[in-house]
C-alpha cells in the first residue's frame, strides 16, 4: 500500500466536507472547534498513517486547497 | 515523497467566489488542469458569461473576456476569427447558454466555430437566487416555481446535448458529471478531448457538465451530488452524444 | 486612384478597407445591404474576416470579442438593427474597446419604413444602452465626406478606445456621387494594443476585457475615467461647418441629408434678398456647442431642420442658451423635403419672429 500525506491550505477551505465524504480510508473529519479566517470549520486528518495517497480528497475539493504527496 | 496532486497553474491564486461545495470549483480545476497539461495556458483566451461564473475571468489563469448574458459564443466567435491560432473557450451556465444565449450558441455550433464550450447544467439560476431555469426538472421547486416546475405552464427541461448532437458543425459533444472521482476523471478526459479537437481545428466542441447548487437546492454539498445522480442523470443521461472523429478535420 | 462614381453604401465598404478594417460582423437589413455584400467578397479575398451573424445582437458581440482581441472591427446596420445592438455597444464602451459602427437610418418607430430618415438622432447621441457612456458620432452630408470620415474613424476609435458611430441615412447610402478614395485624412499615433487578449504567451501578465466592477468605488472611478476621456474627445474631435455666416438674418441648423437640402434653400433665399446662414454639425457627439457662440449679432432666429420630429432640437436649444428665438421644421417617415419647403419654413418663421 503506498503511503500518502495530505496538506490543507486551511484559510482557503470553505468546509464543504466533500473531501471527508470521499476519503476511502475515512480518516478526514471536520473539526467543529476550530474556524479559519473565513469562518469555516477546518478539516483535519485523524489517522495520518492510514493515508494511501489516492488524492480523492484533493480531486473532489472545489477550492483546490488540498495537496497530496505520495511515497511510491 | 512526490507530489501526486496540487492546485493547477491553470487557475489563479484568487479565492473562488462560489458557495461551499459548489461543483463550479471542480469544473474550473478540470479546465485549468487541461490547459496546463496540454500546454495551452499561454495561448488560451476564455470568455466568462453572466451568472455565478461571471467572475471566472478572475480564476482562469489566461487572457479572458467577460461577455454580456448569453453572448459568450458570439464573443468567442469574434475572438477566434481574428485569432484562429489561439485556444478559445467559453464557460457558461444553463441560464446563460440554454435560455438567453441559445441562439448565439446554436449558430456558433452550426458555423462549426472552432471553439470549446464548457456548459454547466445545475438545473437552476444560482446567481440571482434560485429561480427556475430551462433545465429545471419537472416538479423541482425553485423561487419561481414554488409548487414545483409545471410542465403544462413551463415546458420540460431542455436537453442541450441531445439538440446539439443534430448539428453538423459539432465535432465533439459529451455530457458528464463530477459526482465522484470516477466521473470526474471521465469529465476531465472529455474536456481534454474537446480542447484537443479544437487544437486540431475540427470544429465546435461542447462539454455539458451536470453540476450542483447546494445552496439553492437546499441541500448539503454531499446530498447535492447524490441528487445529481438520482434525479438529474435519469433526465440528462451521461455519455458521448457526438464524436465526428476525423470527419471534421 | 482617380475619381470614381460610386454608390454611398459601397463607398462606405471601400473606405472601411482603406481604413484598415480586419473584420466585419453584421446581419442583413435594408437600406445598408450593399455594405456587407461588398465586404463579404473583398474581405475574404484579402484573407480577412467576414461573418454574417445570426442576429444584430450576435454581430455586435462578435465585434466586442474581436475588438477585445485587438483587431480593427466594424459592423453596419439600420435603425431597428442598431436598436438591437445597444446592449453590446454599452459593453464595448464600458470595456473601452475600439470599433466602427455604421448606421444607415430609416424611418421609425418600430419596423417603420425603409426610406431615408434622421429619426435616430437620440439613438445615436443618447444611446439605448445602459450606463453613462458616449459614442463618437459623425453625420456626413456627402459620399466624399462619408469616405473621409470612415477612413479616419478607425484611427479615432483606436486612439480613444471608444466606438465611433458613422450616421448616414438611406439617401446617402443609396445615391451615387463621384468620389476620391485617396484624399488624405488626419493621421493619429495609435499606441500598441497592450490591452488585447492575444494569449499570455504574447504579452506580460493577463489581459482581461471586462465592464464589470461590483465595488461602487471602483465603478465610480471607472466612470470618472470615462468622463475624462469624453472631455478629451469633446476638446479634440468636434467637427462642424459654418455656411454663409458673414451677415445672416436667420440661421439654419441641419446635418446630413437635411443640410444638403438647406444649402439649396439658402441659395434661393439669397436670390430673394434673405440672408440665411447655416451651422452644420458634422460630429453629433460631441455636439458643436461652440459654433453657437460664433453666431453674429443681428441674427433674429434659429431654425432647426431635421428629418425627424425634432430630436437635435434639444441640442440646439442647449447650445443657444436662450439667446435666440428657435423654430423647427421636420419631415418624417421617409419623406425627404424639397428645398422650397425650407424656403417656406424660413419665411413662416420670419413672420412669426417679426410678429
Amino acid at each position: 500500500m503506498p503511503k500518502g500525506k495530505v496538506y490543507f491550505e486551511e484559510d482557503m477551505c470553505k468546509g464543504c466536507s466533500l473531501c471527508v465524504s470521499f476519503c476511502p480510508q475515512h480518516i478526514l473529519y471536520q473539526d467543529k472547534t476550530t474556524i479559519n479566517k473565513s469562518g469555516y470549520n477546518i478539516i483535519r486528518v485523524s489517522e495520518p498513517e492510514k493515508c494511501i495517497g489516492c488524492a480523492f480528497c484533493a480531486m473532489m475539493c472545489p477550492d483546490s486547497v488540498i495537496k497530496v504527496e505520495v511515497d511510491k | 515523497m512526490e507530489v501526486k496532486y496540487q492546485k493547477t497553474k491553470g487557475l489563479t491564486d484568487k479565492k473562488l467566489s462560489y458557495c461551499p461545495g459548489c461543483t463550479h470549483g471542480i469544473v474550473h480545476k478540470l479546465v485549468g488542469e487541461t490547459l496546463e497539461e496540454l500546454g495551452m495556458i499561454g495561448d488560451a483566451i476564455g470568455v466568462a458569461s453572466v451568472g455565478c461564473s461571471v467572475f471566472s475571468y478572475e480564476f482562469f489563469n489566461c487572457d479572458m473576456q467577460q461577455a454580456p448574458h448569453g453572448r459568450a459564443c458570439a464573443e468567442a466567435t469574434g475572438i477566434k476569427r481574428v485569432r484562429p491560432d489561439n485556444i478559445v473557450f467559453t464557460y457558461q451556465g444553463d441560464g446563460d447558454l440554454a435560455s438567453i444565449g441559445i441562439a448565439e450558441t446554436i449558430h456558433a455550433a452550426n458555423r462549426g466555430e472552432n471553439i470549446t464550450v464548457i456548459f454547466i447544467n445545475n438545473a437552476i439560476y444560482g446567481m440571482t437566487g434560485g429561480q427556475m431555469a430551462p433545465t429545471t426538472l419537472i416538479g423541482q421547486r425553485t423561487t419561481t416555481s414554488q409548487d414545483g416546475r409545471n410542465q403544462v405552464l413551463t415546458g420540460s427541461p431542455i436537453k442541450i446535448s441531445e439538440i446539439f448532437s443534430q448539428i453538423d458543425g459539432v465535432a465533439y459533444l459529451e455530457r458528464v458529471s463530477v459526482t465522484n472521482p470516477k466521473q470526474l476523471i471521465k469529465a476531465k478526459k472529455a474536456i481534454k478531448k474537446a480542447f484537443t479537437y479544437q487544437k486540431e481545428k475540427r470544429g465546435f466542441t461542447l462539454i455539458e457538465v451536470l453540476s450542483t447548487c447546494p445552496v439553492n437546492w437546499g441541500m448539503t454539498p454531499v446530498d447535492a451530488l447524490k441528487w445529481v445522480e438520482s434525479n438529474m442523470v435519469p433526465v440528462f443521461p451521461l455519455g458521448v452524444f457526438k464524436d465526428a472523429g476525423e470527419k471534421n478535420v | 486612384m482617380a475619381k470614381v462614381l460610386m454608390k454611398g453604401n459601397e463607398a462606405i465598404a471601400v473606405a472601411a478597407l482603406k481604413g484598415g478594417v480586419d473584420a466585419f460582423f453584421g446581419y442583413p437589413i435594408t437600406p445598408q445591404n450593399e455594405i456587407p455584400e461588398y465586404l463579404s467578397k473583398h474581405l475574404l479575398a484579402a484573407g480577412k474576416v467576414f461573418v454574417q451573424a445570426e442576429s444584430e445582437v450576435a454581430a455586435i458581440n462578435m465585434v466586442y470579442g474581436a475588438a477585445g482581441a485587438g483587431a480593427r472591427v466594424m459592423t453596419s446596420s439600420s435603425s431597428p438593427g442598431i436598436a438591437l445592438k445597444q446592449e453590446g455597444i454599452s459593453y464595448i464602451a464600458g470595456a473601452e474597446l475600439p470599433c466602427v459602427i455604421v448606421s444607415v437610418m430609416r424611418g421609425g418607430p418600430g419596423l417603420g419604413g425603409i426610406q431615408p430618415s434622421q429619426a435616430d438622432y437620440y439613438q445615436a447621441t443618447r444611446g439605448g444602452g445602459n450606463g453613462d457612456y458616449q459614442l463618437i458620432v459623425y453625420a456626413p452630408e456627402t459620399i466624399q465626406e462619408t469616405i473621409d470620415i470612415m477612413k479616419e474613424s478607425f484611427d479615432i476609435a483606436d486612439y480613444y478606445r471608444n466606438p465611433v458611430l458613422v450616421l448616414v441615412d438611406g439617401l446617402i447610402g443609396q445615391m451615387m456621387e463621384t468620389v476620391d478614395f485617396e484624399k488624405p485624412v488626419k493621421k493619429r499615433f495609435i499606441p500598441a494594443k497592450d490591452y488585447a487578449t492575444t494569449g499570455t504567451a504574447n504579452h506580460p501578465g493577463r489581459n482581461i476585457v471586462n465592464s464589470l466592477f461590483l465595488d461602487p468605488v471602483e465603478l465610480e472611478q471607472h466612470n470618472l475615467q470615462l468622463q475624462k476621456k469624453y472631455q478629451q474627445i469633446k476638446n479634440n474631435e468636434t467637427k462642424y461647418e459654418m455656411i454663409n455666416m458673414e451677415n445672416p438674418e436667420y440661421v439654419i441648423v441641419a446635418y446630413g441629408t437635411m443640410s444638403r437640402i438647406c444649402r439649396s434653400a439658402i441659395e434661393s433665399l439669397k436670390e430673394e434678398g434673405i440672408e440665411v446662414g447655416m451651422i452644420r454639425p458634422i460630429s453629433l457627439w460631441p455636439y458643436p456647442k461652440a459654433a453657437f457662440n460664433e453666431i453674429p449679432s443681428g441674427v433674429k432666429g434659429i431654425l432647426c431642420a431635421e428629418m425627424s420630429m425634432g430630436q437635435m432640437l434639444d441640442d440646439v436649444m442647449i447650445s443657444d442658451k436662450g439667446r435666440h428665438e428657435i423654430g423647427f421644421y421636420g419631415r418624417v417617415g421617409g419623406m425627404v423635403p424639397e428645398p422650397e419647403e425650407i424656403v417656406d419654413a424660413i419665411k413662416n418663421f420670419k413672420d412669426k419672429v417679426v410678429k
